[in-house]
């Protein structure tokens, strides 16, 4: 698949109640790396990750998420897709290049959900601690924390998803990989896009409170990695809502977690390659608990109503 | 360590909480996870609010969106970042979503 347009999810920007104490919390315990610092925001990369931050954390005195940004290909991408929304109907904004540390002009708008959303098309490649040239696979950061490879998606939750579905499909061109139903058989409860061949890059579940989200997702190698980054939480107190189990939806095994704010991460694994011409993956409504945990078959009551 | 017993109005449910823990982790952890809401234990998600009608405690720092330095002043708090300093009574306040 030759990949142009949207390349990837490439930065979350959360909301965090004490930065100083969430530095530390997602250095030591996520185990990402802290790239930058300026005013009350703090970045960080994962090991794995190339571009200068993945995440941007601001203290706020509340938890939650301010944006959720995309790289695209090249400037001319970015101006085209900018004027491709603005023809869809979608007022954005320029924000300027250097608002985020070593991150050229945003284009940022607000979507059906209530969620504000970025692309951009350029950031500082600062590498990997193993280099581009004969590169170990690993390197010491890779075993320091939970150390994830890099962020890889979000579920979000908000209203009208249908909206967001056209918008992301229709300009943005992604693809829908699964979806579950609710009762009625047409409406969507929840639906998974995708930019690449990844299961998803991106996720809405519906919900009457606008802009609200779910959870950011870290990846992880293996599914035993994942069992040691449990172990990692239990050893830091860390508050685990579920997990370690596998999702039915995209079948990536998972645990659900909160950072010490209470926005909720996800560490992932796996979860299977897909292409924009496979049909989507379709879960019934009296199915929803598999498709969401499919070890536990039911959803928590945690899933529908907790989130920041 | 010390317990303390909290009381969970109006039904009047007790639970044996230590002071090491936070008064929500406390009642979970007795089995008491019906009693009040338990959501992100990190006090982000506001659905552990909770009203202390009898009692002390200490609070650690909370989400100024579900708790507010009024509702401070005013015993609402959210019970993931409060730990007991005393038998306490409390009753589950959660705040209303904004729709
Ligand atoms: S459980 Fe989320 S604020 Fe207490
Ligand atoms: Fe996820």
């Amino acid at each position: 698949m030759a990949m142009s347009g949207v390349l990837r999810p490439g930065h979350m920007q959360l909301k965090v109640l004490d930065l100083e104490e969430s530095i530390d919390f997602y250095t030591n315990v996520v185990g990402l790396i802290q790239t930058g610092r300026e005013g009350d925001r703090a970045y960080f990369k994962a090991w794995d990750e190339r571009d200068h931050h993945s995440l941007v954390l601001r203290g706020a005195g509340e938890a939650g998420m301010d944006f959720f940004g995309f790289k695209v290909t090249d400037d001319a991408t970015l101006a085209k897709l900018e004027a491709d929304l603005n023809a869809y109907g979608v007022t954005t904004e320029r924000i300027p290049a250097g608002d985020l540390l070593e991150t050229g002009e945003r284009v940022r708008f607000e979507i059906a959900s209530g969620h504000q959303i970025e692309l951009y098309s350029q950031k500082t490649a600062v590498g990997t601690p193993m280099g581009d040239t004969n590169p170990p696979p690993w390197c010491a950061a890779a075993e320091q924390g939970i150390a994830p490879i890099r962020m890889d998606h979000a579920l979000l939750y908000g209203p009208d998803i249908e909206k967001v579905q056209a918008l992301f499909v229709d300009v943005l061109g992604f693809y829908l990989v699964e979806h579950i139903l609710l009762e009625d058989g047409e409406t969507d409860l929840a639906i998974w896009l995708s930019c690449s061949t990844k299961a998803h890059d991106i996720a809405f579940v519906r919900n009457e409170e606008p802009g609200k989200l779910h959870h950011t997702a870290f990846l992880l190698e293996s599914w035993e990695k994942v069992l040691r980054a449990a172990d990692l939480m239990s050893m830091n107190q860390v508050s685990i809502d579920m997990g370690p189990t596998r999702h039915g939806v995209t079948r990536g095994t998972t645990i659900y977690a909160f950072d010490n704010s209470g926005n909720r991460f996800e560490t992932f694994c796996g979860g299977y390659a897909t292409y924009p011409d496979i049909p989507p993956i379709t879960w019934t409504w009296d199915e929803v608990g598999p498709a969401v945990f499919y070890h536990d078959r039911q959803l928590n009551p945690a899933f529908l109503d907790v989130y920041t | 360590m010390t317990a303390y017993t909290v009381t969970v109005a109006p039904e009047g449910r007790t639970f044996r909480c230590p002071d090491t823990k936070s008064i929500l982790v406390g009642i979970e952890h007795n089995g008491g996870a019906d009693a009040v809401q338990v959501g992100c234990r990190s006090g982000g998600c506001g659905v552990c609010r909770v009203e202390v009608l009898e009692g002390t405690y200490t609070a650690k720092r909370m989400s100024k969106a579900f708790c507010t330095d009024d509702d401070v002043a005013h015993g609402i708090l959210l019970s993931c970042r409060a730990y007991p300093t005393s038998d306490l009574v409390v009753r589950p306040c959660p705040k209303p979503r904004d729709h």
